[in-house]
């Protein structure tokens, strides 16, 4: 598959709220291997612009094409398979309280109806084992767990099914800075064994810059800029500005475009 | 040599060769859980069965694309271990290494022995715990009840009143409906028996009797316990999980004084007012079905009700009515407040809530009973 081809496609998205216009016109298009960063204020729309993607949320008007189909009206079957192909990382990690690690992980596995059971037991132990959780917390439930665990069981839930897409929400907030410096190498692995396509919103500008290789800025209801973040960050624009150019925002870019 | 004829010797998953009169497996596509999907199990008792020959050759650089699951399948058709000789891409070399550091699956945590003893000794510590918690929480109520005396411009009269509207004014159409059917149904059964006897004049003290002093009230308790203490519960619980209980004790108010207490008074005084309700309809669907059935004029049992059923049996009713209400409340906010911050606690913690609850109106009705055994009953004879 050649690398021109858009893995998601956005068309001129519209969405309301009531009278409250949350997007205006926004057009995207993310293509495989990409690691999208989605950036905005608080209230300007990334994670309802995420959860168009996934398909929880029906814009006003537009288009989202997910691997070359139709977010809206595809059948049933086809809405599976594209389900089963992309794997999302909720900011909660909203694993299934009622189940323990190893059954969260192992439910979409089972749920594909055609996996045998010794192969979902190595299945679930690999990706235990690739978001570094200790083999003896498959026993566990949800509530025992601390946040940082959580999310890594959460992401190895997302990679269970071996998905082309990632969704990330918020993927670093609540981790300390260890373990988001671990996420983030996680990532990196990920990213050369798998052939991955991430898209994330994140606030973390050491996340964003260690990771992204193309940022999108959100702001006053319209996609003002897309494109590297070394372009990104000369842009003319009152929000960019605040947002990567305060002395956090330089902190973090110092760290991350001066040294290769 | 080359394809001898076997059927799988060759397929869309690899392809046997012989080169310099070595055999080789030489693997091809995608070894991807959805390229794969249906013909897994196939594919991997094939390749299970060429692993047997120790001599073979395997090549998995004609692989498109191999994800976990296919690195998996083809890890388990060898058997756990690299196959004698191997050529490999660098990228599925670092899954394969991955692979060889797989942990194995804990075993799941076994059932002792002792089970059924451990979990009734649970049951029972558990039971005494729950009593202990409620009588607990009954004493902090009253203390804050001595408190609020003291400081009457304290008193969370917004809370009560809400709690009041919506345990009482909104529970009233289905107390109303179900009161309804129920008299009807009594009266229809009783009248007929009765007229039989020719004492159609009767029915006004057996209808009376029986829904003032005992199925009104616990209509209306059971369907408050039902309604109000399972959303109280839920409440509560939904508080817990979001962490608002906490912030509530970090800003010193305390649970028992702004959330249990209100919703004790508001049911203690909606409840007697519900009971009153679906009593009085009950009757009126009572009288209603007798007027149709055996024509006993409407009139005339609406002025005999007085004659027929004292009036103590209206405070005894009223009074289950206040003491079932403050019980469903408590028991709720005991449950909801007990609640863990997870979604399995909070279905269970309803579930016990609302049992409990109906539980405990039954048995106050049995305790009133034996203690008014001799109040507003016109013994014959």
């Amino acid at each position: 598959m050649s690398n021109n081809d858009p893995i998601i496609e956005i068309e001129g998205l519209y969405t309301r709220f009531g009278s409250h216009v949350i997007h205006e016109n926004i057009s995207l298009s993310v293509y495989r291997g990409e690691i999208l960063a989605l950036v905005g204020g608080s209230g300007s729309g990334k994670t309802t612009l995420l959860r168009q993607m996934l398909g929880l949320e029906t814009p006003a008007q537009g288009s989202v094409k997910i691997l070359g189909h139709s977010r809206y009206d595809c059948g049933l079957e086809l809405s599976r398979s594209l389900r089963n192909r992309s794997g999302v990382l909720f900011q909660q990690g909203a694993l299934f309280s009622a189940l323990n690690v190893y059954d969260n992980i192992a439910l979409p596995l089972r749920e594909l109806h055609c996996l045998p059971e010794e192969m979902i037991r190595d299945l679930v132990m690999l990706k235990l084992g690739m978001v570094e959780v200790a083999a003896e917390h498959a026993n566990k439930m949800p509530a025992e767990l601390s946040g940082g665990m959580i999310k890594r069981v959460a992401l190895a839930r997302a990679l269970a099914l071996d998905p082309e897409l990632l969704f990330l929400d918020e993927p670093t907030a609540g981790l300390d800075p260890a373990l988001s410096e671990s996420f983030v190498k996680l990532i990196q692995t990920l990213r050369q064994e798998l052939t991955l396509t991430i898209i994330m919103v994140t606030h973390d500008l050491d996340t964003l810059a260690a990771i992204s290789t193309r940022v999108a800025v959100l702001a006053d209801q319209r996609l003002v800029a897309s494109g590297k973040l070394a372009d990104i960050i000369k842009i003319d624009h009152p929000f960019i500005k605040d947002f990567f150019l305060g002395e956090r925002g330089r902190n973090a870019l110092r760290n991350a475009l001066t040294l290769p | 040599m080359l394809s001898s004829n076997r059927s799988d010797d060759t397929s869309p998953w690899y392809q046997m060769i012989v080169e310099e009169n070595v055999p080789c497996i030489k693997l091809t596509g995608s070894y991807t859980l959805a390229a794969l999907d249906q013909e897994l199990r196939k594919v991997s008792t094939r390749l299970t069965r060429f692993a047997a020959q120790s001599d073979l050759h395997w090549d998995l650089t004609g692989i498109q694309q191999m994800d976990h699951a296919g690195a998996i399948l083809i890890w388990r058709a060898w058997g756990m271990h690299r196959p004698a000789y191997l050529s490999i891409r660098p990228e599925q070399e670092r899954l394969f290494a991955h692979l060889e550091k797989v942990h194995p699956a804990p075993k799941p945590v076994r059932r002792d022995i002792l089970w059924p003893i451990l979990t009734l000794g649970r049951r029972y510590f558990l039971f005494w715990d729950h009593l202990i918690g409620i009588i607990t929480l009954s004493g902090q109520v009253l203390l804050n009840v001595f408190y609020l005396i003291k400081h009457p411009n304290q008193i969370p009269l917004r809370e009560i009143s809400a709690n009041l509207f919506r345990t009482g004014a909104q529970a009233l159409s289905i107390t109303a409906l179900v009161g309804f059917l129920i008299g009807i149904v009594l009266s229809y059964l009783s009248s007929e028996q009765l007229h039989t006897y020719g004492a159609d004049v009767f029915i006004v003290n057996i209808l009376g009797m029986s829904i003032i002093r005992e199925l009104g009230p616990m209509l209306a308790a059971i369907l408050v316990a039902g309604r109000s203490g399972s959303s109280m519960t839920a409440q509560l619980g939904v508080m817990r999980v979001t962490e608002e209980l906490d912030a509530l004790t970090v800003m010193g108010i305390p649970h028992s004084l702004r959330l249990v207490l209100p919703k004790i008074i508001g049911l203690g005084i909606a409840m007697p007012l519900v009971v009153l309700w679906t009593s009085a309809i009950a009757m009126l669907g009572g009288i209603l079905a007798a007027d149709l059935q055996i024509g006993l004029n409407y009139q005339y049992s609406l002025s005999s009700l007085p004659d027929a059923v004292p009036v103590a049996n209206l405070w005894i009713g009223m009074g289950k009515g206040v003491v079932c209400g403050m019980v469903i409340a408590l028991i709720a906010c005991h449950f909801g407040l007990r609640i863990k911050p997870n979604t399995e606690s909070l279905g269970e913690g309803t579930t016990n809530s609302v049992v409990t609850s109906i539980t405990a109106v039954i048995f106050i009705d049995a305790i009133f009973a034996i203690i008014f055994s001799n109040v507003g009953l016109k013994i014959a004879g």
